[in-house]
């Protein structure tokens, strides 16, 4: 769903810029923040454990992950916060957290 | 020219009654002493069916002004009232209202705070909500309380405010008084208070997102616009009340004055005190003495040019507070006043006082004193930082 969003960083808006009681009128536009800012791990499959189920992309909270073009489930990291929720609930442990670098 | 019959009606059943004549869609309300009569009275009109208006009625004054965002936010006419310690409760909800710019209407019948616990009235709940981001003004008598709930309504939604407004009767001393009323026609109302469209309204087929999340990139811009929004009203303010003196003979201004025009000695008031202060004036001019009194009527956006123009000629001038900042300037409104008139090449000397907390009369003879005691302090040069009336010391 190819939806056009106000393009401007939030330090792009003056004080007139802002909508009347700042209400949002394009939305969805939360799709555009960028929760994988604070993750301070992420998670990493294991394809040979996986067995393609889908039950850590019901569990992830940002309904981030998704299966890719071989029908395997990975993390979009622009969304991805790192809680390691799904790790947690896939039964056959194919996701390990691993630290994030910086 | 004052149209319809004069009846005689307690003030807070006369809220009620400009309630219903606006037709309001919504009523969410707690009650608590002293704001009771009005909405046990809207309760009743809409039970038996003379306000065709949905009665929300809640378990907490958080949730009164909870339900009131909801529904203004929906774009439905929505009214509440509240008091005291009820004021406090919706404290943080009040926030929300303004700045999501909800045209909510609520009634405030001013009462003191506890502890101890004290059910009468003062301005001590006023001035905690001061920067909640509300339009506040001040009603002295029955009538005015009616008229001023009336135009409440009609400036909240006017497209260039979208603003709630609060309206402040003092708690027993005007809620639970029996005032001479001028009620007005329906049709009259009609016209000068027509539906409206609430251009934020919640709407499936338009849909937007209110109150969401603004990171501090970005929140400093939201309260700066929230600000400019709040001061451009007053023109607007003004306007409505013009319209509304054509229609009712009845005139409001942000800053009224009585006697003011000669005096060198003003007494500056806030409710329905100033018609016991005017006694006190009358006195004193019959003596000779050049004394007048200035009530602030609308205490948000607080109106600086208006006041700097009614006080800017007096050599004194005396303010009484009804609640106390504490260890603070003592007086919440003598020090906004002292900061409106920082600035002023020419100002009076001020002098502070705080009395009728509580419930607490103030006589005429207690105004007179403050007056000269005031005028004799100012004259000497000597600041009080905290000088009572009436309180045993
Ligand atoms: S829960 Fe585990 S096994 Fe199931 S799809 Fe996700 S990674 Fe694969
Ligand atoms: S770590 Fe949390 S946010 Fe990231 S993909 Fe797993 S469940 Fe989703």
């Amino acid at each position: 769903m190819a939806k056009q969003f106000d393009q401007r960083k939030e330090t792009e808006y003056s004080s007139r810029d802002l909508e009347t009681g700042c209400v949002i009128t394009d939305p969805g536009n939360a799709a555009r923040y960028k929760t994988g800012d604070w993750r301070s791990q992420r998670p990493t499959w294991n394809t040979l454990r996986c067995i393609k189920c889908g039950l850590c992309s019901l569990y992830c909270p940002e309904g981030c992950i998704a299966p890719n073009a071989e029908g395997y489930y990975e993390a979009d990291l622009y969304y991805c916060k790192g809680c390691g929720i799904c790790s947690r609930e896939c039964w056959t442990q194919a996701i390990t957290m691993i630290e994030e670098e910086e | 020219m004052m149209t319809g019959k004069r009846i005689g009606m307690e003030s807070s059943l006369g809220i009620a009654e400009a309630v219903k004549l606006a037709n309001a869609d919504v009523v969410a309300a707690y009650p608590i002493t002293p704001q009771t009569h009005i909405v046990e009275r809207l309760a009743e009109l809409v039970a038996n069916g003379e306000l065709d208006a949905a009665y929300i009625p809640v378990e907490s004054e958080h949730s009164a002004m909870s339900a009131c965002l909801g529904s203004a936010a929906t774009g439905a006419r929505t009214f509440t009232a509240t008091a005291g310690q009820g004021l406090e409760l919706m404290h943080e909800v009040l926030y929300v209202a303004s700045s999501m710019r909800l045209p909510i209407v609520m009634a405030v019948a001013n009462r003191a705070l506890s502890s101890p616990l004290n059910v009468w009235g003062d301005h001590s709940d006023v001035m905690a909500v001061r920067d909640t981001g509300w339009i506040q003004m001040f009603a002295e008598n029955g009538q005015q309380v009616f008229d001023l709930t009336l135009c409440a309504f009609r400036i909240a939604e006017d497209p260039e405010v979208l603003f709630p407004v609060m309206v402040h009767l003092d708690g027993f001393h005007l809620s639970h008084v029996v005032e001479p009323f001028y009620l007005m026609e329906q049709d009259v109302v009609d016209k000068f208070l027509p539906r409206f469209r609430f251009p934020l309204a919640l709407d499936p087929d338009k849909p937007l997102t209110a109150g969401a999340f603004f990171p501090p990139g970005v929140y400093g811009e939201a309260r700066r616009a929230q600000d400019d929004a709040l001061r451009s009203v007053r023109p607007v303010i003004s306007r409505t009340w013009r319209e509304f003196e054509e229609i009712s003979g009845r005139s409001y201004k942000p800053v009224e004055t009585y006697r003011a025009d000669d005096a060198r000695v003003l007494l500056l008031t806030m409710g329905s005190f100033s018609e016991t202060a005017m006694l006190a004036i009358d006195q004193l001019r019959e003596r000779g003495q050049q004394v007048g009194l200035v009530r602030i009527r609308l205490w948000r956006p607080f109106p600086f040019t208006e006041f700097r123009q009614a006080v800017g000629n007096a050599e004194t001038l005396v303010v009484l507070d009804r609640a106390i900042s504490y260890g603070g300037p003592t007086g919440p409104v003598c020090a906004e006043v002292k900061a409106a008139l920082y600035s002023e090449p020419k100002r009076p000397r001020i002098v502070s006082y705080v009395g009728g907390l509580g419930g607490r009369d103030i006589l005429v003879s207690e105004f007179v004193e403050m007056i000269e005691k005031g005028t004799a302090l100012a004259e000497s040069g000597v600041e009080e930082e905290l000088l009572t009336i009436g309180v045993r010391v």
